[in-house]
């Protein structure tokens, strides 16, 4: 049979490890080119959108690509060991091959909707690492967008992903604000203190902002709840959404919310398209 | 008898002995019925039902409805009372929350034996001496009441209620019954007759877990066959090893504590005989370990949770592989 | 109407079994009928249906989908699949035929399902008319004529001939292969066969049900319905259900270490089952009545949004007669009817 299917995955290669946090690794995964060098990208993709890795005999998973498309090099995935799966991939050395295949599911409109909007970037802990492609992508576009305000919260100074790429190029971005938070006092630490929706309703964005928001889900609840108090209709709020997934391609019937499957209508919504499902997730 | 047992629900919920009761709902047919709870003399009066085909052993919904606050009413078959008393045996139900009410189980009807016969368009069964009257959309067909009897009613081994607070009618005796027969039959084949019956047997299993989550012995939280982290969780049989092994670890699993209540083999949807691999460890148990029925009290030692000096020894199982 | 005796049934079987693999309803010894590859001798049951579901044919309970090769750090991707053979499954009654358009719109939808597709262009479906439906069918619910099935190619039988008719090209093909034991046939005796049929299909005790009440316009009025909870508390959260329905699509993929390298396949699933959504960090669906929600929902709302109105049933009754506890779509949707 000549025909490709999704089902059957690509060989990625694991060329570089960064440890973000005690629990989170930032895996760079290049293809195999044809004449059997390792370089460039398995596929391409937009921001906020996923791709299935694996480890044949371990099991296969949903990853947003944490990079941006605008990066040619490579694609990044930022992983947080919670299972087996991603237990095994924390396990892994430089050069090791994975299985990939993607990409999967709808991206954040900035293309489209986001386009000449101020933005506002909401993450707490891993949440960072779907936004984190948009946010990439919006500082290679500069000029398509307004302002860009990121508030991200972590439990703890060394929970928080990126840190280093926060500190060391958005931060000094012009136009770029970045609000940092962690949930307790640390030794070290001189910024916020507190947890992410109480934060973002102290900073009073301005009601002109478009949101991105990514979290555990009870950051999501809460932050959305105060956003709402300042103002803020569903209609300007998106969030991405993870559940159980196998095949990506909304055909093997687990990850819907209602009539919408995750892989495929999502992983990202904007809340009153939430609004209109079963609260299922 | 349905009347006795729904005046006696109504009597039980009015009096306060209890706030709910088990029992069984009327379906579409003659024949489809479904265990359902009841709260209220109106829910009772309008869908209770107790008849001819009313099999479905209610004993393992008690071990979360005992959990629950107040006392429930469970109309239990005298089969159906073995499987309280083991649940009670192995702590996984709240009796002082239970409320029993033995009831006569004569002869369950299996609607799948009459449409056997190619009777069809069913739309009500009388019971008339011992022919049955099936009316249809084709018009009226009969047949004998026994080629109708279900399997599990077949070999009934008790009509006597081994737990009750109440009774419904007189208490009958445990019964000498033929249980055993096809085991015998199984145990006199030579090892590859017996392999060839069971691999024709057991390859139409389509893994939906019906025996296992209707047996009354299966109650564990998570059962090592849907926890991932297991190793062994498959929804499918990846060779035909395991398909044939997922069987064999279940009757493992209840040996000892099955008590025959047959819902495993009327449940199948591939009309596996099931149960005829517990009854083998209960009829090796019976000659290895003395005789023992599993739920027949809640005090007496599991023979094979028990030693004694008397057990047979390991070597049995060689001795017995040997043709 | 082209036509054969029913006498030459198995010179039928015989001739289409010489060209490709041919697939028949047959007798199993505890009477019940199922899918069996055709050899010569065997026998056309005459049950109304089989105990499986036709499904199997293009979405089978197992399959391989991948090998890998895991050398090192190196893993080599190994495509296992073939071009399949030709087949006919003959004798699938309208009700399994029209799940077949169901499966087509999940698998066939973009991306495309190749190992679905492989099968799906190599089979010929032969469909059978139904004379003597059960009290347990309702496909006419779903808009179905079970005395005109849809397929490939189409069969009735007036008791002593079975005629014989194309639906499209393929089963033209099927009928051309065999064109030389057909003869042309008067089918005023198949006339009468038909309407009568369709007098008992009036007749039948779910005649009556109606769809009205569902689609994908009900979505929430029906996920929030009260009724959930009662419907729900006598399932055992078995997948006898999902296992016995022409329609029920979901699956699992899964890994196998055979020792020699890694089998990657997929196996059917149930939303029924506890571990169905079950994620590292929680499960979405903890309580049985939440699972089988989804279920019927699937079937009732969210199939239908996503597809026309087109509804996840075809009314085969299979579910009416092995739900163990006899809880089944007939009694959701008389629950959630709006009356």
């Amino acid at each position: 049979m000549n025909t490709n299917d999704t089902l059957i995955p690509h060989i990625g290669v694991v060329t570089d490890i960064r440890i973000d946090t005690p629990d989170v690794k930032t895996f760079r995964v290049n293809a195999i080119q044809a004449d059997g060098t390792v370089g460039g990208k398995v596929f391409e993709h937009m921001p906020g959108q996923c791709a299935m890795l694996s480890i044949p005999g371990v099991g296969e998973g949903m990853f947003s690509i944490t990079s941006s498309p605008t990066n040619k090099e490579f694609m990044e995935f930022s992983i947080k060991k919670c299972g087996c799966l991603t237990t095994w991939l924390h396990a892994m050395e430089v050069g090791q091959q994975i299985t990939i295949r993607g990409p999967y599911g709808n991206n954040f409109p900035v293309e489209t909707e986001l386009k000449g909007k101020d933005l506002l970037f909401i993450a707490g802990g891993i949440g960072l690492a779907p936004l984190r492609s948009v946010i990439n992508y919006v500082r290679d576009n500069r000029a398509n967008y307004g302002d860009v305000q990121i508030v991200y919260g972590s439990r703890s100074k060394d929970d928080l992903v990126d840190y280093q790429e926060i500190l060391d190029e958005w931060m000094k971005d012009d136009g770029i604000t970045v609000n940092l938070t962690i949930d307790r006092e640390q030794e070290g630490w001189d910024g916020h203190v507190g947890f992410v929706p109480n934060y973002v309703k102290e900073l009073n964005p301005s009601l002109s902002k478009t949101v991105l928001i990514c979290g555990p889900p009870i950051m999501i609840k809460f932050t959305l709840a105060g956003l709402k108090e300042l103002g803020f209709t569903e209609t300007q709020v998106y969030t991405t959404m993870e559940l159980r997934m196998k095949c990506a391609v909304g055909k093997c019937g687990r990850c819907n919310i209602g009539d919408k499957y995750v892989c495929k209508d999502g992983p990202v919504f904007r809340f009153d398209q939430l609004d209109e499902l079963p609260d299922e997730y | 008898m349905q009347e006795a047992i729904i005046s006696k629900a109504k009597q039980l919920l009015a009096d306060g002995t209890v706030n709910r009761v088990i029992g069984w709902k009327k379906g579409e047919f003659a024949y489809d019925i479904t265990p359902a709870i009841f709260e209220s003399a109106e829910e009772i009066d309008a869908d209770f039902v107790y008849d001819d085909f009313t099999s479905a052993n209610v004993s393992k919904y008690l071990v979360k409805e005992s959990k629950k606050e107040g006392k429930i009413l469970a109309f239990l078959k005298p089969c159906d009372t073995y499987s309280l008393n083991q649940l009670i045996k192995e702590h996984r139900v709240n009796r002082e929350n239970i409320y029993v009410v033995g009831i006569s189980g004569d002869g369950k009807l299996d609607a799948e034996k009459i449409k056997a016969k190619g009777i069809t368009g069913i739309t009500g069964v009388k019971k008339d001496g011992d022919t049955l009257k099936i009316n249809t959309v084709y018009g009226e067909e009969t047949m004998p009441v026994a080629e109708a009897m279900s399997n599990k009613c077949l070999s009934c081994k008790s009509k006597k209620h081994v737990i009750y607070d109440e009774l419904i009618g007189e208490d009958g005796e445990v019964i000498e019954s033929d249980r055993f027969d096809m085991v015998e039959k199984l145990e006199n084949m030579t090892s590859q007759e017996r392999y060839d019956f069971w691999r024709n047997e057991l390859s139409k299993c389509i893994r939906c877990n019906a025996c296992r989550n209707v047996c009354p012995a299966c109650t564990c939280e998570n059962c090592v066959f849907d926890n991932p982290d297991s190793a062994v969780q498959n929804k499918a049989a990846a060779d035909s090893f395991e398909e044939n092994m997922f069987h064999i670890i279940r009757a493992f699993h209840v040996a000892g504590r099955c008590t025959d209540c047959g819902e495993c083999s009327r449940v199948c949807p591939q009309n596996i005989p099931l149960h005829l691999l517990n009854r083998k460890f209960i009829k090796d148990i019976n000659s290895l370990y003395g005789e023992y029925q599993a739920g027949a009290d809640t005090i007496s030692k599991a023979p094979l949770n028990d030693y004694t000096q008397d057990d047979c020894e390991a070597s049995i199982v060689h001795e017995r592989g040997v043709e | 109407m082209l036509k054969i005796s029913l006498e030459n049934l198995d010179k039928l079987f015989d001739a289409v079994a010489e060209k490709q693999t041919l697939y028949i309803p047959a007798d199993r010894e505890d009477g019940a009928s199922e899918y069996k590859k055709y050899e010569s001798g065997m026998k056309l049951s005459k049950n109304l249906n089989t105990l499986r579901s036709a499904k199997d044919f293009f979405f089978p309970q197992t399959e391989n989908l991948a090998d890998f090769k895991m050398e090192g750090k190196k893993i080599e991707v190994i495509d296992i699949r073939e071009e399949s053979e030709d087949f006919v499954v003959f004798g699938v009654r309208a009700c399994d035929a029209r799940s077949f358009t169901i499966l087509d719109k999940v698998f066939l939808s973009e991306p495309v399902d190749s190992y679905y597709k492989n099968r799906r262009d190599h089979g010929t479906i032969v469909t059978m008319a139904c004379t003597k439906p059960a009290e347990t069918c309702f496909c006419g619910t779903f808009g179905i004529d079970p005395t005109a099935p849809e397929g490939d190619a189409a069969c009735w039988s007036d008791g002593e001939n079975l005629f014989i008719q194309a639906n499209n090209e393929k089963g033209q093909a099927f009928i051309d292969s065999v064109a030389s034991l057909l003869e042309d046939g008067d089918t005023s005796k198949l006339d009468e066969v038909k309407a009568k049929a369709k007098e008992i299909l009036g007749k039948l005790p779910l005649a009556n049900l109606s769809t009205e009440s569902f689609g994908g316009d009900t979505l929430m009025e029906h996920f929030k319905s009260e009724k959930w909870a009662e419907l729900s508390e006598s399932c055992l959260g078995c997948g006898t259900c999902t296992f016995v329905c022409p329609t029920c699509q979901c699956y699992d993929i899964k890994d196998f270490n055979t020792g020699h390298e890694i089998k990657r396949f997929r196996c059917w699933d149930s939303c029924m089952y506890s571990d169905f959504t079950k994620m590292a960090h929680g499960n979405i669906r903890n309580s049985q009545l939440e699972r089988f929600r989804q279920r019927f929902m699937h079937k009732l709302v969210y199939f239908p949004s996503n597809n026309n109105g087109e509804f996840g049933c075809v009314g085969c009754g299979r579910c009416l007669s092995k739900c163990p506890v006899s809880m089944n779509i007939v009694k959701v949707m008389k629950a959630l009817e709006v009356k």
